[in-house]
């Protein structure tokens, strides 16, 4: 996405894709499919111990950055996860690793980051659509439904947002809690499995409330910023992957006694493509930089970027899919993998079109 | 001379006390139509520029530049953006063809005229497409025949802008037939207003008058007057379209301040007005047209970003400037086409005398596919990301290594 980075970046990005192509290439990520989890706990706790999970947080908690801004140095994660459609809960993991770090109160920190951070646990994002929460001594019983939830069922630890009279407020809910009923979906993406999430009348002391009750808009709206620059990154990584080798396949490729790239036909498509790729690493590295520092638009630019990128990507894949002919559209062909993977991304997290009504209510005021 | 240059924020403060005090304020988008008052408008604008010292930041102290760098003239074109400024100046003239004159004129042809064109006194032009064939640049057949100490040319030129209320073209010409098509080119400095050279106005859809063709008949050139060298002129040529790619794309060190009519970071208030006007602010599909357009607008911008900074550390080849103008052509036609949509029957009819954003709009729907055509057609843009950018295989050209005179042409016969 950014076009120079800093050496410690690098480095990182170096670190990154090598250890995801010797430990998790594109065979084991498809032997994964029939895996509950879709990944393995061990993964995840290496990618960890490489800084998968402390960047968004502060060195204090127990985690740490290179840049100083340290969404910028996880999207390199995010991209090249995309680019070998990698297993993991990258988004949720962050999200809320992120949100306790800035908002937790000491107890809470203590009890769940250092897990997070190590790999070893795992928490879930329940997203910005929120429950109802009824008062109840001085905490709340909460009631209703978030779906899809990425790693409902794997996790120890959900941030649920929900709605009180005061406003949003979120509270942490601990798996198994009582009255918490957790189904697991089936799923378009092979190894990202996604759960519903049903509280009937869960009760949550007040210890479990992350910030203060009532005040929790902007820090959603932060998180949903946060999820959407990664999701943005990996989509981009994808597409990207996607159309290098689709270029190799058009120059090695003969029909007609002459290589597919020499066609004129093709050759536009893929210019169309490659200025749709540019403007998707331009204003994916945008999102990143407007929300890792906090800028005053970030809302609207990680929209853009959502409103972009979500329909270009997928597009761009499907069109290296016609652009392989028949082999395009078999099982044992990989482009379906990444596929699923950006159709997965472009949908969750806001619509395309949920993004663009955001862009719209600052142009035009509330529909 | 860098040891004592003036710190960037030093001179964006003087900058911006000057134009507060100098120049006009002006609102929402320039849309300047070249007529003869605007030109006059705007030859004494950069005039007021000159002699406030502000004309030229990147152009060499030698021939009236101010000699500083790209980030004094950026700072000055933001800090220049409230106000009213020789926008259209800024491409062809200074973007395009100072800027190749800079790089490729005598020592003798830039003393005449750089410094005359910083001042507002000599506005330029490129007379590169012909009749017979735009995309097909280097195929031109204008010629040019050397007498002595001049060059005797005829021939035929087209989609000049403005040439009718221009001073200087830089004329490309084929000066020898017996070499494969690029290497018999030369690029000459033309003087528009000159017995032998006619030009005529060409109606364009929406009414304007702009683009211009003009006509050769035994139009003397003194040899003084070759820019590069005689035979080169492709070399001067194709750094000519490198800097119009620039300037158009929004990357040139030589504009100052917005261009006009090829700006794809322009604001989208009208959008905005037409959706409120036609009260449809609060209808879904509307609301989402609004925020498409705004959203590609901001994609836009990044990718100028991008593309820029992607050509000046190398990680891109300079051929990615084909990037910008693909997208921003392509981009245009979405936007035109999200505009009549929220116009609705407003942009059919419309009550006299009155400038409705509708009527506006539905005149650029129709010169729409112009900003595909000109410098550069969308088609030739894909050839050159596919070949140049990503390195597929060439076109196959039948005219490749064959001297031009050999060379078959349809319909209009060389005068050879």
């Amino acid at each position: 996405m950014e076009l120079e980075l800093s050496e410690d970046q690098a480095f990182f990005q170096q670190t990154t894709r090598k250890f995801l192509t010797a430990e998790c290439p594109l065979a084991t990520v498809r032997a994964l499919e029939s895996d509950p989890a879709g990944y393995s706990l061990d993964y995840w706790r290496r990618g960890a111990e490489l800084g998968w999970t402390s960047m968004l947080v502060a060195e204090a908690d127990g985690g740490g950055s290179l840049s100083g801004h340290g969404l910028l140095d996880l999207v390199l994660v995010a991209e090249e996860m995309g680019r070998l459609v990698s297993p993991g809960p990258l988004v949720p993991v962050n999200v809320v690793a992120s949100a306790l770090g800035r908002l937790g109160t000491a107890e809470q920190k203590a009890a769940v980051l250092p897990g997070l951070l190590s790999g070893s646990t795992i928490a879930a994002w329940c997203g910005t659509r929120p429950v109802d929460a009824v008062p109840d001594g001085d905490g709340f019983v909460l009631e209703g439904t978030a779906s899809p939830v990425e790693v409902g069922a794997q996790a120890q630890h959900l941030l649920v947002t929900a709605r009180t009279e005061a406003g949003l407020t979120q509270v942490l809910v601990p798996a198994g809690a009582p009255g918490l009923s957790v189904t697991s979906l089936d799923g378009l993406d092979l190894v990202r499995r996604f759960a519903a999430v049903r509280l009937d009348a869960v009760a949550v002391p007040a210890s479990a409330v992350v910030g203060a009750a009532g005040d929790a808009a902007d820090e959603v709206e932060r998180q949903l910023q946060i999820a959407v620059a990664l999701q943005c990154a990996e989509m981009v990584g994808a597409a990207d992957r996607m159309f290098e080798i689709t270029l190799e396949y058009l120059g090695d490729r003969y029909s007609f006694g002459r290589p597919l790239a020499s066609y004129q036909a093709l050759k536009h498509r893929v210019a169309d493509d490659k200025v749709w790729l540019e403007a998707c690493h331009a204003i994916a590295a945008a999102a990143a930089r407007a929300v890792a520092t906090g800028a005053e638009d970030a809302g609207d630019v990680a929209s853009a970027a959502k409103a972009w990128i979500g329909p270009h990507a997928t597009e761009l894949i499907q069109d290296c899919i016609q652009l392989h002919g028949g082999i395009g559209v078999t099982w044992e062909h990989d482009l379906h993998l990444y596929l699923r993977r950006a159709t997965v991304d472009r949908i969750t997290y806001g619509t395309p079109e949920e993004h663009a009504e955001r862009i719209a209510t600052r142009l035009l005021g509330a529909a | 001379m860098n040891d004592d240059i003036e710190p960037v924020e030093d001179f964006r403060r003087r900058a911006r006390r000057w134009l507060a005090a100098n120049m006009h304020p002006v609102s929402g988008d320039p849309d300047v139509r070249f007529d003869d008052g605007r030109r006059d408008t705007e030859r004494a604008l950069q005039r007021r520029l000159w002699d406030g010292g502000y004309a030229g930041i990147c152009f060499p102290t030698d021939y009236g530049g101010l000699g500083l760098t790209i980030e004094h003239q950026r700072a000055f074109t933001e800090e220049a953006l409230p106000y009213d400024m020789p926008f259209s100046l800024n491409v062809p003239t200074l973007g395009i063809l100072a800027a190749t004159l800079v790089d490729f004129g005598t020592h003798e042809q830039k003393l005449r005229h750089l410094s005359a064109i910083l001042r507002g006194e000599e506005l330029w032009v490129q007379f590169l497409s012909e009749p017979s064939g735009g995309s097909d640049l280097a195929g031109c057949l204008t010629r040019a025949d050397r007498d002595g100490d001049v060059f005797i040319m005829n021939g035929s030129k087209i989609w000049s802008s403005a040439a009718f209320a221009s001073d200087y073209a830089m004329c490309l010409a084929r000066t020898n037939w017996d070499v494969p098509k690029h290497r018999g080119l030369t690029m000459f400095i033309v003087e528009i207003h000159q017995p032998g050279i006619q030009v005529e106005q060409i109606r364009q859809v929406d009414g304007s008058m702009e683009f211009c063709q003009e006509f050769f008949d035994d139009v003397a050139i003194p040899a003084t007057d070759v820019v590069g060298d005689v035979d080169d002129g492709w070399t001067v040529a194709s750094r000519l379209l490198v800097h119009e790619r620039n300037a158009v794309g929004g990357g040139s060190p030589y504009t100052s301040g917005r261009s006009s009519g090829h700006d794809v970071t322009r604001g989208d208030d009208n959008l905005v007005e037409m959706a409120r006007t036609s009260g449809r602010a609060r209808d879904r599909h509307a609301r989402q047209l609004v925020a498409e357009a705004h959203i590609r607008q901001m994609v836009g911008a990044q990718l100028i970003g991008r593309v820029t900074q992607g050509v000046s550390c190398r990680a891109m080849a300079p051929p990615a400037g084909s990037l910008l103008k693909l997208f921003s052509a392509t981009n245009v036609m979405r936007r035109y086409e999200i505009g009549l949509e929220l116009a609705g029957e407003a942009a059919a009819a419309w009550p006299a005398d009155t400038e409705p954003v509708a009527r506006r709009l539905s005149e650029l729907t129709l010169w729409r596919q112009g900003l595909s055509l000109g410098g550069g057609s969308n088609e030739i843009q894909r050839n050159i990301i596919s070949e140049r950018l990503l390195g597929m295989p060439r076109e196959y050209a039948a005219d490749r290594e064959v001297p031009y005179r050999e060379v078959r042409r349809g319909g209009t016969s060389a005068r050879d």
